[in-house]
C-alpha cells in the first residue's frame, strides 16, 4: 500500500504505528474516569439532583473499563503476555505500570463500590430469583445475607471512603493516559506537562456527556419520565467542566503560538492542512464551541422541558464526537508530521484488518453489550419487585 | 457488631485468597533466574550461548574464496561482510562439499540497500530500481563484489 507523503519523512515515520485502536484507548478510559467522577458528585459532593444517574454512571464506568485494555491487546498482539506485567513488574516502564493503575481502579475502587452499593439488592434478588441468576446472586452475596440497617450503614460509610479514594484514582487512571503522551519529549505535538490535566478534564467532559445521554436514552426506552432536575444539573456540570477543559486547551495553544519554538511552523501548517477538518471543524467548532454555546443558552434563556431535552441530546452527542476528535488529533496528529519538521505523511486506516475500522467499531459496541448485561443483572433504577418485598427504596438512607 | 461487618470480612477473605493464589502462581511461573542480571531471565544467556553458531565470519570465507576477497578489496563493498548478502554460512564452511549457499537474486538483494530513499545520505549510491533496471537483474551490468562498472583498479588503487 503506497502511503502519500509530502516533503521529507524519515523512513520509520511514513507508516503510522499507533492506529485508530490507540485513539480508542484514551477515549474509552476517558469515559470511565468521567462517568466515575459524575457518580462521585452524588456520593461525595452530595449533589442530590444527579442521584438518578449514580448507579448507571458506575455501571457505565465498569462496562467501559472492562473494554479499555482490549484495543491495546489487539494492537500489541499476544494478549497472553499481558499478565506478565503483574508477574514481573517493570517499575521503570510507565506503560507497564498501567497494569497496576488499571487493576487498582477495577478491583479496589469500581468493583468494590458497586458491590457495596448493590449489596442489599443482590441479597434480596438472591432470595427472590430462581435458576442460574439465583446462583450468580448467591455467589455475589459471598454467603452473607445480612442487610440489617446497621450493616447497610456500614456499607454506606465504607462506600463513601472508597469513592473518596476513587476520585484521585480516576484522576490517576486518566492522568496517566495523558502522561504517556505528554512525556514523549521527542514529539512536540505531545510533549507538554499540561497533557495529563487536559486529558482529565476532557475525560470528565466525555464521561458526563455519555452518562447523560445514556440516562436519557434508557429512561425513554423504559417509557419513564426523564427527571429534568437531574439532567439540568448534569448539563450545568457538563458546561462548567467543558469551559475549564476548553480554557486549558486554549491556554496550551496560546502558549505554543507565543513560544513559537522550532516545531511551530510545521505543526501550524499541519493544523491548517491535514488536521483542519478533524481539529478545527470537528473538535473545536462542532465538538466544543457548539455544545458549550447550546448549554450556555439553556442557562440564559427559558426553554420548555422538551426543547431542553433536545438541546442536551444534541450537545451531548456533539461533545462525545468532539472528545473523540480530540483523541484522534492527539494520537494521529502526533504521527503525521516528520520530526525533521520538513514533511507530512498520511494515515491510511484499514477496514477488516486487526487494527482497522471494523475491530474499532466492534470495540465501541462491546461496552454497550456489557452495560446491557450489567443493567439486566444489577438494575440501576429502583426495582418495583424489590420495593414490593418490603424494603425501602435502594440507597435511600444516605 | 461483628455480625454486621461479616460480609466485609468475607470480602477481605476472598481478596486475601486471591492474593495468596497470585503469590503461589507467581512463585511457580516466574523463572528462577529472572532478575539475576536485569529485567530478563538470567539463564537465557547460557541458552543463547549454547545455540549452534550460524555465521562463519568473513575470515572463514576468505580462506577458500581468496579470489573474491581480492576483487572485493578493489570496490566499495569491501566493508560489507560476505554473509550480509549470502546469508549465514557456518554449515557451508563446515562442509563446503555438500552444503552450498543458495543462489542470490540480485534484482531483489541490491534494492534492499540501494533503493532510492530521501532519508539516505546524499553520497550513498541509490537508484529507483523500476526506472534504473526495469526488472533486469543488477548483476547483468554490475559485478556485486566490485560494483562500479568503469572502475580501473590500476589507476585508482585499492580503497580501504
Amino acid at each position: 500500500m503506497q502511503i502519500p507523503v509530502e516533503g521529507f519523512m524519515y523512513p520509520n515515520e511514513v507508516e503510522l504505528q499507533w492506529s485508530i485502536l490507540i485513539v480508542l484507548y484514551p477515549f474509552i478510559t476517558g469515559l470511565v474516569a468521567g462517568a466515575f467522577i459524575l457518580a462521585s458528585l452524588e456520593r461525595v459532593f452530595r449533589v442530590q439532583a444527579v442521584k438518578p444517574t449514580y448507579r448507571l454512571a458506575l455501571l457505565t464506568a465498569l462496562a467501559f473499563l472492562l473494554v479499555a485494555p482490549l484495543p491495546l491487546q489487539l494492537h500489541l498482539g499476544h494478549p497472553e503476555r499481558s499478565f506478565e506485567m503483574y508477574l514481573t513488574p517493570h517499575r521503570s516502564s510507565a506503560m507497564a505500570m498501567f497494569g497496576f493503575v488499571y487493576l487498582w481502579y477495577l478491583m479496589a475502587v469500581l468493583l468494590l463500590e458497586i458491590w457495596l452499593d448493590y449489596r442489599r439488592d443482590i441479597v434480596l434478588k438472591s432470595q427472590t430469583s430462581t435458576g442460574f441468576p439465583r446462583f450468580i446472586y448467591r455467589v455475589l452475596t459471598l454467603g452473607s445475607d445480612n442487610i440489617s440497617e446497621r450493616s447497610l450503614q456500614i456499607d454506606e460509610r465504607v462506600g463513601y471512603f472508597i469513592t473518596l479514594i476513587g476520585i484521585p484514582s480516576a484522576f490517576l487512571l486518566h492522568g496517566y493516559v495523558g502522561f504517556i503522551f505528554g512525556s514523549v519529549k521527542a514529539n512536540p505535538w505531545w510533549s507538554s506537562p499540561l497533557m495529563p490535566i487536559v486529558f482529565i478534564f476532557s475525560a470528565m467532559v466525555s464521561g458526563i456527556a455519555a452518562v447523560m445521554l445514556l440516562y436519557m436514552l434508557s429512561t425513554r426506552l423504559r417509557g419513564r419520565e426523564i427527571d429534568m432536575r437531574c439532567v439540568d444539573t448534569i448539563a450545568q456540570y457538563l458546561m462548567y467542566t467543558f469551559i475549564i477543559d476548553f480554557s486549558l486547551e486554549m491556554l496550551d495553544l496560546l502558549q505554543r503560538i507565543y513560544e513559537a519554538d522550532e516545531s511551530f511552523r510545521s505543526l501550524d501548517f499541519m493544523v491548517h492542512t491535514r488536521l483542519w477538518t478533524s481539529q478545527v471543524i470537528v473538535q473545536i467548532l462542532l465538538g466544543t464551541v457548539t455544545p458549550i454555546t447550546l448549554l450556555a443558552l439553556t442557562q440564559f434563556l427559558k426553554f420548555s422541558a422538551t426543547a431542553r431535552k433536545r438541546i442536551y441530546a444534541v450537545a451531548g452527542v456533539l461533545t462525545v464526537i468532539g472528545i473523540f476528535a480530540m483523541r484522534w488529533n492527539v494520537v494521529i496528529g502526533g504521527q503525521l508530521f516528520s520530526k525533521s519538521f520538513l514533511g507530512y505523511t498520511t494515515y491510511k486506516m484499514g477496514f477488516a484488518t486487526r487494527e482497522g475500522l471494523l475491530p474499532a467499531i466492534a470495540l465501541m459496541i462491546l461496552p454497550f453489550i456489557i452495560l446491557w448485561v450489567l443493567v439486566k443483572l444489577l438494575p440501576p433504577w429502583p426495582d418495583a419487585a424489590l420495593s414490593a418485598s418490603g424494603a425501602t427504596a435502594a440507597h435511600g438512607t444516605s | 457488631m461483628f455480625k454486621d461487618i461479616e460480609h466485609l470480612i468475607r470480602l477481605a477473605v476472598v481478596m486475601l485468597i486471591a492474593l495468596i493464589v497470585f503469590i503461589v502462581v507467581r512463585a511457580h511461573v516466574v523463572p528462577r533466574s529472572f532478575g539475576q542480571y536485569g529485567h530478563y531471565r538470567g539463564a537465557a544467556l547460557g541458552e543463547i550461548a549454547s545455540r549452534p553458531v550460524a555465521l562463519a565470519g568473513h575470515e572463514a570465507c576468505e580462506t577458500c574464496h581468496s579470489d573474491v576477497a581480492d576483487l572485493k578489496k578493489q570496490g566499495k563493498h569491501v566493508v560489507v561482510a560476505c554473509e550480509a548478502c549470502h546469508g549465514a554460512a557456518a554449515n557451508h564452511a563446515d562442509d563446503p562439499g555438500s552444503i552450498k549457499p543458495a543462489k542470490l537474486d540480485t534484482a531483489i538483494l541490491c534494492a534492499r540497500c540501494h533503493e532510492a530513499n530521501s532519508a539516505k545520505p546524499r553520497g550513498f549510491p541509490q537508484v529507483v530500481t523500476a526506472d534504473h533496471a526495469n526488472g533486469v537483474a543488477c548483476d547483468t551490468c554490475h559485478q556485486p563484489h566490485r560494483p562500479k562498472i568503469d572502475l580501473q583498479p590500476e589507476t585508482k588503487g585499492t580503497k580501504k
